[in-house]
């Protein structure tokens, strides 16, 4: 019973992250934007939801939905400004407005409570499962159907005319503007739809724990999100997931392992661990599988593997 | 079919493109020869939008080019290859023709989720057109690899296959016969052959005289940025000024 409890418990944290990575693998895996802002745009779904739930009183579906709507609106402005960015210049732009978020999550206490965060976020049929394992259960098997949702329209999205444009921009920006496909439109479509996922994911978690605050966006998280893309296989959504659950299961038990092992007064350095074992899976997973461990495929679209008939 | 009039390019320092003029006629191959450093591949890349003239006028069928982003350029009907070709390597050489056919219902990304019956039904099609112009350049073989393993020459082929399969009213090869083996480049040049025949209009960058020789009529001659003359291969290549231009004086 206890096993199902943290099982649940430990999968539905697995699944949400698997929503972020799903949002990353769709800019960085197939349209190669450099998002080093994750944390941001999971910051500001989390505290769209839970503000509109909270404060507003609206159902949570609609928290899921305005969360996404909010990162969406957030990435296309910053979308409009950054994009015209290459890779690294992308990337430091994106870590910065990341950090901005945060910091303003921190301080704008009338909205968003500045360190005391936001709390009694509601949880979905709560009131009917209460707040024990069959609610764990419920939820697990809503952010699963999510997970699910987001696979099925991305997959439709990417094997498919509009992801074959994304991978070949990627792949060469010049050929494909000399093949009449304008470069800032579909990089700025991606860069949207990516953002709206981790936003979804923030909702997803500030629903889940009921409290969030802002120590609960900090870097680390981006870090985390990239560390399960890259593991998993960037360029191919089985690879998102599966990084998702590989590398939240590493994270959780080395943690815990920390925990039982160290003293009292070394905790904080073994968090620093957990990062560096992490670092540590990232080099080893690129030496021994440099796609990760489900790399991306050579034909993109499901059509185009077919035989002729 | 494509206008020129005074067209010149300069990178902040002396024009690299002066005031060149001319007229491409529609179903014709005309040839674009100079010495290296002429300017040829600027003057393309003015063409084709991927840089936009300091000045001077471009018009393709009446309707304005330049200053058009490259990807409106390849709108209007005017499609381009590269002097060292761009294939996407990681995509197979199927995909990379099926790429290029303009205006696909899912290249929007919402027609993908509303439409999904419509967008297969399409890649379809546009699968059966890219495997045609895959075995017109003799790819067919090739089409499931990805477009990293091809050679130089082969290259060249995928990159007029990628161009063809969206039926542009003119192209621009910048080289197509630089670094392809002879039993490609004879090839290559059957298949521009077969292809003005069927009405498709050429501008051709190319080193090769053979090649000049054999299909461009008729041939511009650009020399440290200027238009010095146009006229047969025959002519140009007998030409005292095309032979100082290219040995020096």
């Amino acid at each position: 019973m206890e096993l199902l409890a943290y099982g649940s418990f430990f999968l539905c944290f697995a699944s949400i992250f698997a929503v972020m990575a799903l949002g990353l693998n769709l800019q960085w895996g197939f349209a190669g934007l450099f998002n080093v802002g994750v944390a941001g745009f999971v910051a500001i779904g989390a505290y769209a939801s839970a503000l509109l739930t909270t404060s507003l009183g609206w159902p949570v579906a609609l928290g899921w939905i305005g969360a996404m709507a909010a990162a969406g609106i957030a990435a296309f402005i910053v979308g409009l400004a950054a994009l015209r960015l290459r890779e690294d210049y992308l990337a430091i732009t994106t870590f910065g407005i990341a950090v901005v978020i945060q910091l303003v999550a921190l301080n704008a206490q009338a909205l968003t409570g500045g360190p005391f965060g936001i709390q009694s976020i509601p949880k979905p049929l709560s009131a009917w499962l209460g707040a024990g394992l069959a609610w764990n259960l419920a939820y697990l098997a809503l952010v699963l159907g999510v997970v699910g949702l987001a696979w099925w329209g991305l997959e439709r999205l990417v094997a498919g005319p509009w992801g074959r444009v994304l991978r070949a921009i990627r792949e060469d920006e010049a050929a494909a503007a000399s093949l009449g496909k304008p470069a800032r439109r579909y990089r700025l479509q991606a860069f949207v739809l990516g953002c709206m996922l981790m936003g979804l994911g923030g909702a997803l978690y500030a629903h889940f724990v009921g409290y969030i605050a802002p120590e609960d966006f900090l870097p680390v998280l981006t870090f985390q999100v990239w560390a399960m893309l890259i593991v998993g296989g960037s360029g191919r959504n089985l690879g998102a997931v599966a990084g998702a659950v590989l590398v939240w299961g590493i994270w959780t038990v080395s943690g815990g392992l920390l925990r039982d092992l160290l003293p009292q007064a070394e905790q904080a350095r073994g968090a620093a661990l957990q990062v560096v074992l992490i670092g540590v899976l990232i080099a080893a997973i690129l030496v021994a599988r440099p796609r990760g461990l489900f790399g991306e495929r050579a034909t993109v679209s499901r059509h185009a593997a077919e035989d002729a008939t | 079919m494509l206008v020129a009039e005074g067209v010149s390019k300069s990178f902040g320092g002396p024009p690299v493109v002066q005031d060149v003029s001319f007229t491409l006629t529609r179903g014709a191959i005309t040839g674009l020869i100079g010495p290296n450093g002429a300017g040829k591949t600027t003057l393309f890349n003015c063409l084709a939008g991927s840089l936009k003239p300091s000045a001077g006028r471009i018009t393709l069928d009446g309707v304005r080019i330049d200053g058009l982003r490259p990807d409106q350029v390849f709108g209007h009907g005017l499609a381009r290859t590269f002097q060292i070709p761009k294939p996407f390597p990681a995509m197979t050489v199927l995909e990379n023709v099926m790429l290029a056919p303009p205006g696909q219902l899912g290249e929007r990304f919402w027609t993908n989720w509303l439409r999904p019956g419509a967008v297969a039904a399409e890649e379809r099609r546009i699968r059966d057109r890219a495997r045609h112009w895959l075995d017109f350049v003799g790819l067919t073989r090739l089409a499931q690899e990805p477009a990293r393993v091809l050679s130089g020459g082969q290259r060249k082929l995928l990159e007029l296959a990628r161009v063809l399969v969206a039926e542009p009213r003119l192209i621009l090869l910048d080289e197509p016969g630089a670094g392809v083996a002879p039993p490609l480049l004879e090839t290559i040049m059957e298949k521009i052959e077969v292809l003005n025949a069927q009405g498709t209009s050429f501008l051709i960058i190319e080193h090769n005289m053979e090649l000049v020789t054999r299909l461009c009529r008729p041939v511009l001659v650009l020399a440290q940025g200027r238009l010095l003359l146009e006229g047969a291969p025959e002519e140009v290549k007998r030409d005292p000024r095309v032979i100082e231009a290219y040995l020096g004086a």
